[in-house]
């Protein structure tokens, strides 16, 4: 499978994976401002998908109609909007694209959910590989404090309660956590994961991922094309 | 009390054939956890483009099937709880790019599949689709998407028990179309297509494009061809003789 480079994009594509709490949010942002800061074309892809499949998507997991089998297919589907509409737009025009999760979240979690690996991957082979993945490991307790500390309102499927590991929605949300960490790690070699160790502070983390971004991305081609004036 | 001898009573039931059933597999990789030998019924799918036919001879066989004792349960295409509002908007729309539009649809097939064609089959009733995954299949091919992608994508379907594609010549389908409808359907016409700018010109490219994909598709999937140009009756016959030979597990 190839990256967008390797496709002959102009844009290039960064992605982070991990755990809830794992702090790859705060990462991304952080790089996308360093990179914004120097006047390059970025794009933080927030994955806004249309409403249309976004309705659909709500519908099922607030019915809790979903299967792992339509749940799969109702986040690829989801996810094909995105690409095709936003990210494979923007790579053409040679922006560097930073994505908040790929398709990784997907063949992580549906394989928990019991979907066979080849037919996940199956289908999102349309999807290019990203020119970089950044995966932010943390202990998997101290991902699991950073989002039950605030004893949030764990969603049915968010919390896996659909595998019926537990009656409780806070275990089987551990249960649930354990097991896709389990999936990121088995496929870490085998997708060149770059990983990050997340229990170091976030500037130690930034530092790295901004070393690794400049020294395999040569930033100066993404400056924005300024209007040339007319003479 | 009147005692009722079994034999009088109720001799047409006595003729009630309970189906024999035959080993049963995906096309691919499955749905996970369905235990295949517990699905005791049958499922039959006609396929055709608008205007086959299609749809009157599954009413004809539900009755004839009912008359003869089964249960029945009908699916077909954009017809989820899940997703099939959201289908129609899009397509009226057309704002959705290809791949996303064929896993919408494939979204709308999985939850049919598991909440009407499984529980049904498990039920022992006989499941009639309206369409199944190859009219899905071949309005994706005719729109360039990879065959081994839909291949791996609808490894989630049952192969059925008989699959009937309703053959009519595109010349027919349109007088067919214009006899009950004011107009030909935009999809129906393959109008996102540009095959012309003309929409009865892109109806009869397109449609004769669709049957040649499912000719190939005929290949793998080994599905009966049917005449649809004879008479309903005549059609119907046909069907009823292929079933009966389905539910006596040959």
């Amino acid at each position: 499978m190839k990256t967008f480079a390797e496709h002959g994009f102009p844009g290039r594509l960064i992605a982070v994976e991990g755990l809830d709490g794992s702090g790859k949010s705060t990462q991304i942002y952080l790089l996308k401002r360093w990179l914004e800061l120097q006047g390059l074309k970025v794009f933080f892809s927030e994955w806004n998908s249309s409403t249309l499949v976004k309705n659909a998507t709500s519908k099922g997991k607030k019915r809790e109609l979903l299967s792992p089998t339509t749940f799969s297919l109702i986040h690829a589907t989801d996810f094909a909007d995105r690409y095709e509409r936003q990210l494979l737009p923007l790579l053409r025009a040679g922006y560097i694209v930073l994505c908040d999760r790929y398709i990784f979240t997907a063949f992580a979690r549906d394989t928990v959910r019991g979907c066979p690996p080849a037919w996940v991957r199956g289908i999102y082979n349309f999807a290019a590989m990203p020119d970089m993945l950044f995966f932010f490991r943390a202990g998997l307790e101290i991902s699991l404090q950073r989002i039950l500390d605030n004893r949030p309102q764990l969603k049915y499927f968010e919390a896996g309660m659909d595998l019926r590991l537990s009656n409780d929605p806070y275990e089987s949300f551990r249960i649930f956590q354990g097991r896709i960490l389990e999936q990121y790690l088995a496929m870490s070699t085998e997708f060149k994961f770059l990983v990050v160790d997340a229990n170091q502070p976030i500037e130690t983390q930034q530092t790295i991922v901004r070393d690794l971004v400049a020294a395999r991305i040569d930033l100066s081609q993404f400056g924005m094309n300024k209007p040339t004036a007319k003479s | 009390m009147k005692k009722i001898s079994p034999v009088s009573a109720q001799k047409s039931s006595r003729q009630i054939v309970v189906p024999r059933s035959k080993p049963r597999r995906f096309y691919g990789l499955g749905i996970p956890g369905v235990e295949l030998s517990k699905l005791a019924g049958k499922l039959i799918v006609v396929e055709g483009a608008d205007g086959s036919g299609r749809s009157s001879q599954i009413s004809r066989l539900v009755e004839w099937l009912e008359g003869c004792g089964h249960a029945t349960v009908q699916i077909g295409l954009k017809r989820s709880t899940l997703v099939s509002e959201e289908l129609e908007l899009a397509q009226q729309g057309n704002i959705l790019s290809r791949t996303t539009l064929s896993l919408f649809y494939a979204t709308d097939f999985a939850d049919q599949l598991e909440n009407i064609i499984l529980p049904g089959l498990r039920a022992g009733m006989m499941v009639l689709a309206d369409r199944y995954i190859y009219t899905l299949m071949a309005r994706d091919m005719v729109r360039g998407m990879d065959g081994a992608w839909l291949k791996n994508l609808y490894g989630i379907a049952l192969v059925p028990d008989a699959v009937f594609y309703l053959n009519v010549a595109p010349q027919v389908l349109v007088e067919r179309t214009f006899a009950k409808n004011q107009s030909l359907d935009y999809w129906e016409s393959g109008m996102d297509l540009g095959l012309s700018r003309d929409m009865f010109d892109s109806f009869l490219k397109y449609q004769s494009i669709v049957a040649a994909k499912f000719r190939d598709l005929q290949a793998t999937y080994g599905f009966t061809i049917v005449d649809g140009h004879r008479s309903p009756d005549e059609i119907n016959q046909e069907l009823r003789q292929r079933i009966e030979t389905v539910l006596a597990g040959k």
